[in-house]
């Protein structure tokens, strides 16, 4: 018997949380405020499922009522993306070491 | 157009990156790398589902648009916003994966044929289940969100707001929203979808408004969370390997974070959600008011106490950002190293509205990491420390929660203040902080209080070491 591509799926998304629970408690807590505004940023891959939905109207008419929400989606995951992103730069940036020479 | 295995492959690829951009935040120094593994990551899951989907016609157009609109804007906003509105940019961020979620989720359950999904009225059970979840919690992340934004930014008021039979109601509507779902998948009515998200935007709203304002970094940690576990629940509509990845990441990420603050608060995660803290206990507090004598002192004698010493250790906490008084603050701390004073920074896990709140208003004015350090590394040094500048703190250094059983905060872990040989504290009044408790520190022999705004006491202090 062939095994449902959804539990592929699942083995993926389980291993996932432990690589995360991991990776995560490494985290030096000087950089949690980086961390959250970097996991918003990575969490908008939404936009892939965003595009999809964006492109599903048909070349007569590109804007249909699903294909609304898709664009909608965009805007919204790109937001996020250049924002998340740039302002965990900025904040990063920030953090230097004690100058040896002093 | 790439096949549909190479294309899953890519995904993988960016999903690997994204572990390695929060893997890099492991250190300082790795971390600005992770940032570019991390923008790699979506720069290749992008360009994937443009080549994925092959057919670059008229809709092509419009989705370079949105994506320029959207990026502008979240550019502009990352650029322009200071350091100190950190906790409400991270919370309106978290509305915005939560409503774009929410977006494609309604997308998909319009025009399933698009996602491979089925037909209208008739999409893969399996897919629907997925869809409604991440629906759900997108919805819930999005609302709750949208009231943590309002209570940082103070538009909305930050205690809590509570009414009778609050509980049972948010039970009912929880209970609702599994019934919904499961009748949403037996019926495929598009009513039953439309009602299922209004109801999940309700809970989202009535889960936060009862928790209080300095429970936010909890608050922001458990959506940081829901807006993981949300675009998961796309990415398995979506059968989108790096979505699942992220979603899983970020999800677990949240969970961490929460568990962190709810230990930095000896509270349970419960409690917390529950909310209501600051409400209950006013009470208790407003009962024995005595006057009790406390020594207040100014910018001179702060000064001098200052000069004195040879190690100082300041304790930054949610005054101190409101008051913008960190680049103040270093200018002092850089005058007392002129004068050969050893000077740290302690930083309690809870400072501030989010975590890492203070380390990144002291990155921001300079202060170099390796000075700032946390609660379990610093918290031997204040026995052998001079003097305690506490700017903009107050509960977590509250010695009560050591020895009074009854006390609220009792079990928390707090900075050892009580044990330096002097003590100053900035505040504007007596009153007490948000567990609404008086802090015996202000009483002690050794405790000089500083009533005045924060940036403008370090100011005069400087001045007066000067």
């Amino acid at each position: 018997m062939e095994i449902d591509p959804f539990i592929f799926r699942l083995s993926i998304f389980v291993l996932s949380i432990f690589i995360g629970y991991y990776v995560v408690w490494s985290v030096t807590p000087s950089l949690h405020t980086p961390l959250m505004s970097v996991t918003n940023a990575i969490s908008s891959v939404i936009i892939v499922g965003a595009i999809i939905a964006g492109l599903a109207g048909d070349t007569e008419n590109v804007f249909n009522s699903s294909s609304i929400f898709g664009f909608l989606a965009i805007s919204l995951a790109a937001i996020n993306i250049f924002g998340g992103f740039l302002v965990t730069q900025r904040m990063l940036a920030m953090y230097k070491k004690k100058k040896k020479d002093k | 157009m790439i096949s549909a295995n190479l294309s899953a492959i890519f995904y993988l690829i960016s999903g690997v990156l994204f572990i390695l951009a929060l893997r890099g935040l492991s250190s300082p120094e790795t971390s600005r790398q992770g940032n570019l593994f991390g923008i790699l990551g979506m720069v290749i899951a992008i360009s994937v589902t443009f080549l994925s989907i092959g057919s670059f016609s008229s809709g092509f157009i419009f989705v370079l648009i949105f994506i320029l609109v959207g990026g502008l804007i979240g550019a502009f906003i990352a650029y322009k916003i200071p350091m100190t509105a950190m906790p409400e940019l991270v919370a309106g961020f978290h509305s915005l994966v939560g409503l774009a979620a929410v977006f494609v989720a309604i997308s998909a359950f319009l025009n399933p044929v698009a996602f491979n999904l089925g037909s209208p009225g008739n999409i893969k059970l399996g897919s629907l289940i997925e869809m409604s979840i991440g629906a759900t919690v997108g919805a819930i992340t999005f609302s709750g969100s949208v009231i943590a934004f309002l209570k940082l930014q103070g538009i909305m008021s930050g205690s809590p707001i509570t009414f009778k039979g609050q509980h049972p109601l948010n039970a009912l509507i929880l209970i609702s929203i599994v019934v919904l779902i499961y009748l949403l998948c037996s019926s495929q009515s598009s009513g039953l979808f439309w009602t299922l998200l209004s109801v999940s935007f309700l809970i989202g709203f009535l889960l936060i408004i009862p928790i209080g304002g300095a429970d936010m970094p909890v608050v922001i940690s458990m959506l940081n969370s829901y807006s993981g576990w949300a675009a998961a629940g796309i990415g398995f509509t979506l059968e989108n390997t790096a979505l699942i990845i992220t979603g899983a990441l970020v999800g677990s990420s949240g969970a961490i974070l929460s568990y962190i603050m709810c230990k930095g608060m000896n509270r349970s995660f419960f409690n917390v959600i529950l909310g209501g803290f600051g409400a209950t206990e006013q009470s208790s507090s407003s009962q024995n008011k005595e006057q009790k004598p406390v020594k207040s002192g100014n910018a001179d004698d702060a000064a001098f106490l200052m000069k004195n010493a040879s190690s100082v250790i300041i304790v930054p906490g949610y005054g101190m950002a409101v008051a913008q008084a960190q680049h103040a603050l270093r200018e002092l701390v850089d005058t007392l190293k002129k004068n050969d004073i050893k000077v740290s920074y302690a930083i309690h896990p809870v400072a501030g509205r989010m975590p890492g709140h203070m380390n990144v208003l002291l990155a921001e004015a300079n202060v170099p990491y390796d000075e700032v350090f946390e609660l379990e590394e610093i918290n031997n040094d204040f026995a052998n420390a001079d003097v305690a500048f506490v700017i903009g703190a107050n509960d977590v250094t509250n010695p009560v929660a050591k020895t009074d059983p009854q006390s609220p905060i009792y079990g928390m872990p707090i900075l050892d203040v009580e044990k330096c040989k002097s003590i100053l504290f900035v505040k504007r009044s007596l009153s007490p902080g948000y567990a609404g408790i008086d802090n015996d520190l202000f009483y002690k022999e050794n405790t000089l209080m500083l009533f005045a705004d924060a940036k403008k006491m370090t100011e005069e202090i400087t001045k007066a070491i000067n």
